[in-house]
């Protein structure tokens, strides 16, 4: 049921920008707009896609994520136009992911069928809490009664679907999140991604935070909340392959790896992003974040982009180093040297690994892979800056 | 501007002094506006006050000089030379050159503080200096003036007749016009002085102004100074072309000429101030004088740190700005050093610790440089085994411990004046800081404290101390005496066993373990926690006297990084390595700077 292993790994990400509110804690590229001329979204997808194509030919698409803003407000017509449209470019790989974000809401959730028949058989449910008081707080439009049903549909709906789950939020004990994820367990089925609140600038929680109306844990306390977060999903069998992401085995999000494998991806719509090669270069190519701007550029040009950033090698060594090393199997200097170009030992001194493998967070099981311990995942940032400098 | 010389009767040179604050400056103000020096539309609260950081902190850190016209009572218009002196005790050396170019002091008291330590220490300089004084009970506007109590404390504590104390007020201007005619009456002219015989004058002050270039203000004892005339400097033997003559209203004004007994500037052409050296005398170099003033004692800094551009790239800037400043400030003295936790930068001298803030804070306000300071320190005599005898400068550079005979700290007598409720809080701080008691007198209800005190406890926080146990109403003032053994060692931090140079410090060994103890407890706090832990520890020698641990940090890590968030995190990173700039590297860990720079803020709390 998984897409050939022989097969690069070749992702087109689809950006829908609105959402029906701003979720106070939320930095995404999301708007709240009165009203949305769906078809004109639909025909731009289109041109941006073909766009795309015309630069990076001879690919088969592994997988694609609607991601947002809100993906499950859009209309099934237009998730159809845009899956037609990929499958008329590149095709989709056999078995390829198709996954889309959805909130859930029941009129959200009463529009899975037809997403399946556009080709999505994957969800992503913004359940984030169990807690009606906690998901008022948060911002959220959907009660936690709403949003179990909305994971019922699904598991009717689709073959695979994931739910993510904030935690560590403001006045929350271990206790209490102990009860709340070993409750959400009962509704997953395979894979679940669980995010620690983080106080993003330019969010209503930014501010309200930096006014003291309320207080964030702190690092210890965030570290407790981890360690038993991962002690609660080892035990339910759905062990961590990603810092935020836990799954069964095979359950991995393929789209996700891609990005953490430094694999190719398309970013299409507003303020998406993509990492492809063209014409034997290495580009990150970023879209105009406003949907009005990128809408008229794609009118004009063909494509919403900004100029593209071209990446040397050792800026390829340094992506690549940081999503690898999110990934529970990590990564193999092999990769990282046939990704970026670079030559490991040039870039990384042997006795820093050595002295991470001492402090415990790292494993270097042979000359090849450099494997993260739980530890060490959960003081990446450091280690990287450690690494990398 | 025509401005005759006036004959020596008609002249009077004198000196405002007082202690921080009792309104010399305010009373210049006054006498100025008085005699017409400046419109009313010139007029500005302490308009002498010229500095910015003199206007902006309320205080004079350089004495001015200013020539008024006073038609006394007589009918006859009398030259007033006035030199408005600074207050604190950082700056007495302004104080001491301005008295030697005078033969009359107004010794201002405030009428609601009375007689404080600065008080005393500028009128026994006056004495020194054969002034005639004439006591000035300032400020009798305010309400809780006690002019009665005041004129008995200048009597009691200082010796001087008191009765015919001239009461005013330099803001409301009631007394002044009192006070100028007891200037006329009560002050001596010049006491001699000869137009005829060879130019000798006085080298009183020199410093750059950006228009004018190098000015000197002068004080004529015989002869005549001129546009045009070929000048010699005695000790410097150095020849140049009077270029200006001037004097000040205080807006400068050029003049023909100068005669004795008077005072006002020249210019010279001088490029380089060095070859302005205060005190020397100045001669005619066809015609010299017979025999040189006797000069000025050098002012000596008493008062160590060291200066680190935060930027490492500031480094020449911050040389030019050091430069700059000493134009102005004979007293700054500054050399090169090179630390390894905080890079290039300057071991600096000042006259104490008022003055190393205020040079601090102009290098970084009017030279927009970013520094880090280093704790103050003094001079220690390092007494070698081999009997040699070297000046330690920087506690960093403290030779090995084998080597050293004894070490020698510089002691200082300081005398305090306080309400006798606080003698109490007083006593304890003294004996704390190592102090020796001298005397305790009481007059009135204040009592005069005088005590032995190494330098090195009161450059720390010592004048905090003592205004907040008094609640501000005790006054200080020291002098350097001399140098005493002491079992002195050097202390030095480490950071995962490497010294942090820049934190050495010495200290007496009954202190070292509390003061490591508190450092490291500091330290502590302000070192982020990282990816390993951190030992830091304070030493003596190869001894551990305290130690604390950073714990590694626990959780450092992105939750989410998806496709969108490739760029920004590794842009994150790039800054974060360029920010390494800032980082010293200890062992496997890197300390921002940031830390040692607030370590070392640290107070004695
Ligand atoms: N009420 C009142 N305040 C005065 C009088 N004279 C001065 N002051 C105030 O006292 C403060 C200090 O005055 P300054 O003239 O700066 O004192 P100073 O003696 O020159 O001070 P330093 O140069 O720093 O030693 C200022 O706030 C003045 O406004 C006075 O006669 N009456
Ligand atoms: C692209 S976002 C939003 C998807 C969808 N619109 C929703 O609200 O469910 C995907 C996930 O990121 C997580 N997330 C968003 N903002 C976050 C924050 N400030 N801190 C932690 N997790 C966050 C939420 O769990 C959210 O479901
Ligand atoms: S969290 Fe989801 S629903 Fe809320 S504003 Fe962000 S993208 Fe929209
Ligand atoms: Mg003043």
């Amino acid at each position: 049921m998984s897409v050939s292993q022989n097969l690069p790994l070749f992702g087109v990400y689809v950006h829908w920008p609105f959402c029906a509110a701003k979720c106070p804690y939320c930095d995404f590229n999301s708007h709240v707009r009165e009203e949305i001329d769906h078809d004109a979204w639909a025909q731009a997808y289109r041109q941006e896609i073909r766009h795309y194509y015309n630069l990076t030919p001879d690919r088969t698409v592994t997988s694609v994520f609607f991601g947002g803003g809100t993906p499950s407000l859009m209309k099934p017509e237009t998730v159809q136009v845009i899956m037609d449209e990929i499958a008329a470019c590149w095709g989709i790989a056999h078995h390829g992911e198709v996954t889309l974000e959805a909130n859930p809401t029941s009129v959200e959730a009463s529009k899975f069928e037809g997403f399946r028949s556009a080709g999505i058989n994957r969800v992503s449910i913004g359940v984030q809490a169990l807690r009606d008081d906690i998901l008022r707080f948060l911002g959220r439009q959907h009660t936690a009664e709403e949003a179990l049903r909305a994971i019922a549909t699904a598991r009717q709906v689709f073959d695979r679907y994931s739910f993510d789950l904030m935690y560590a939020r403001p006045e929350q004990t271990l206790q209490e999140w102990r009860t709340e994820l070993q409750d959400a367990l009962q509704y997953a089925a395979g894979h679940m991604s669980l995010y620690q609140l983080t106080i993003e600038k330019g969010t209503a929680f930014y501010t309200q935070h930096q006014r003291g109306d309320f207080i964030m844990p702190d690092d210890d306390r965030g570290a407790d909340f981890y360690e038993l977060t991962q002690e609660i999903m080892d035990g339910a069998g759905l062990p961590l392959y990603e810092v935020s992401n836990h799954a069964g085995a095979g359950q991995e999000s393929l789209h996700n790896q891609t990005y953490w494998r430094y694999g190719e991806y398309v970013g299409i719509g507003p303020g998406a992003h993509g990492r492809v090669h063209v014409n034997g270069q290495y580009r990150a190519t970023r879209a105009h974040k406003a949907p009005e701007v990128w809408m008229d550029r794609v009118r004009a040009h063909g494509h919403g982009a900004h100029p593209f950033e071209a990446l040397d090698t050792e800026k390829r060594f340094a992506e690549a180093l940081m999503m690898g090393l999110r990934l529970r199997e990590g990564v193999s200097r092999t990769h990282l040297n046939a990704v970026s170009g670079c030559i490991f030992e040039d870039q990384i001194a042997e006795d820093k690994l050595v002295r991470l493998e001492k402090e415990g967070y790292l494993n270097c099981p042979d000359d090849d892979r450099i494997v993260p311990t739980i530890a060490g995942l959960q003081r990446l940032n450091a280690m990287l800056g450690y690494l990398l400098s | 501007m025509r401005v005759m010389t006036k004959p020596l009767k008609q002249i009077r040179n004198f000196a405002i002094i007082a202690h921080i604050d009792h309104g010399k400056s305010t009373l210049a103000d006054r006498l100025i506006q008085e005699c017409g020096g400046l419109e009313d539309r010139e007029m500005k609260e302490q308009v002498l006050d010229s500095m910015d950081i003199e206007r902006e902190r309320g205080i004079t850190i350089k004495a001015q000089t200013v020539r008024l016209a006073f038609t006394a009572a007589d009918g006859v218009e009398y030259q007033f030379n006035l030199m408005d002196t600074p207050g604190h005790v950082d700056f007495s050396y302004e104080v001491s050159r301005s008295l030697a170019a005078c033969e009359g002091s107004l010794l201002v008291v405030d009428a609601s503080q009375g007689v404080e330590a600065q008080t005393l220490a500028n009128v026994y300089q006056a004495i020194d200096n054969d002034h005639d004084i004439i006591p000035v009970i300032n400020k009798i506007d305010l309400p809780a003036a006690e002019p009665d109590r005041v004129i008995q404390e200048i009597e009691d504590v200082i010796g001087l007749p008191a009765d015919d104390a001239i009461l005013c007020s330099a803001k409301t201007g009631e007394g002044i016009q009192e006070l100028l005619q007891a200037i006329v009456d009560r002050l001596p002219p010049p006491h001699e002085g000869d137009e005829t015989k060879p130019l000798k004058a006085l080298l009183v002050d020199s410093w750059y102004d950006i228009y004018l270039g190098v000015m000197i203000l002068v004080r004529v004892l015989d002869g005549k100074l001129k546009k045009g005339q070929r000048i010699q400097f005695m000790n410097t033997r150095a020849v140049r072309d009077i270029d200006r003559v001037g004097m000040f209203t205080p807006k400068p004004v050029l003049l023909d000429d100068m005669g004795p007994g008077e005072m006002g500037f020249i210019t010279a052409s001088i490029k380089d101030i060095e070859e302005t050296q205060v005190g020397d005398t100045i001669t005619e170099e066809k015609r010299p004088c017979d025999g040189k003033l006797d000069g000025f004692k050098p002012s000596v800094p008493m008062v160590f740190c060291s200066l680190f551009p935060a930027d490492a790239g500031d480094f020449e800037q911050l040389r030019d700005s050091l430069g700059k400043l000493k134009l102005n400030d004979a007293a700054l003295h500054f050399e090169p050093e090179n630390s390894q936790a905080l890079g290039l930068g300057f071991r600096c001298g000042f006259l104490g610790l008022l003055h190393m803030e205020i040079i601090q804070e102009r290098l970084d306000r009017e030279f927009d440089l970013d520094l880090i300071p280093t704790a103050p320190s003094v001079v220690y005599h390092i007494y070698k085994t081999d009997g040699e005898m070297t000046e330690l400068y920087n506690p960093a550079d403290m030779p090995d411990v084998v080597s050293i005979e004894h070490v020698e700290e510089p002691w200082i007598k300081a005398t305090i004046l306080t309400p006798n409720e606080y003698v109490g809080g007083l006593l304890k701080l003294c004996e704390e800081r190592r102090g020796t008691q001298l005397d305790l007198t009481y007059a009135g209800n204040r009592v005069m404290l005088v005590y032995r005190l190494p330098l090195n406890e009161v450059v720390f926080d010592f004048y905090d101390r003592l205004k907040s146990i008094s609640r501000g109403y005790a006054s200080f003032d020291y002098e350097l005496d001399g140098y005493g053994k002491n079992d002195l060692v050097k202390m030095e931090i480490r950071v995962n066993e490497e010294p942090v140079d820049a934190l050495a410090m010495i200290v007496h060994r009954s202190g070292a373990e509390a003061r490591g103890r508190q450092l490291c407890e500091r330290l502590k706090e302000l070192v982020p926690r990282q990816m390993f832990k951190i030992a830091i520890q304070a030493a003596i020698g190869g001894k551990i006297i305290a130690r604390e641990t950073v714990s590694a940090m626990r959780k450092d890590v992105t939750a989410k990084c998806y496709g969108g968030d490739v760029t920004r995190k590794r842009k994150l990173l790039e800054k974060q390595k360029k920010g390494k700039a800032k980082m010293r590297q200890y062992g496997n860990v890197e300390i921002p700077q940031s830390a040692f720079i607030n370590a070392l803020k640290m107070g004695d709390e």
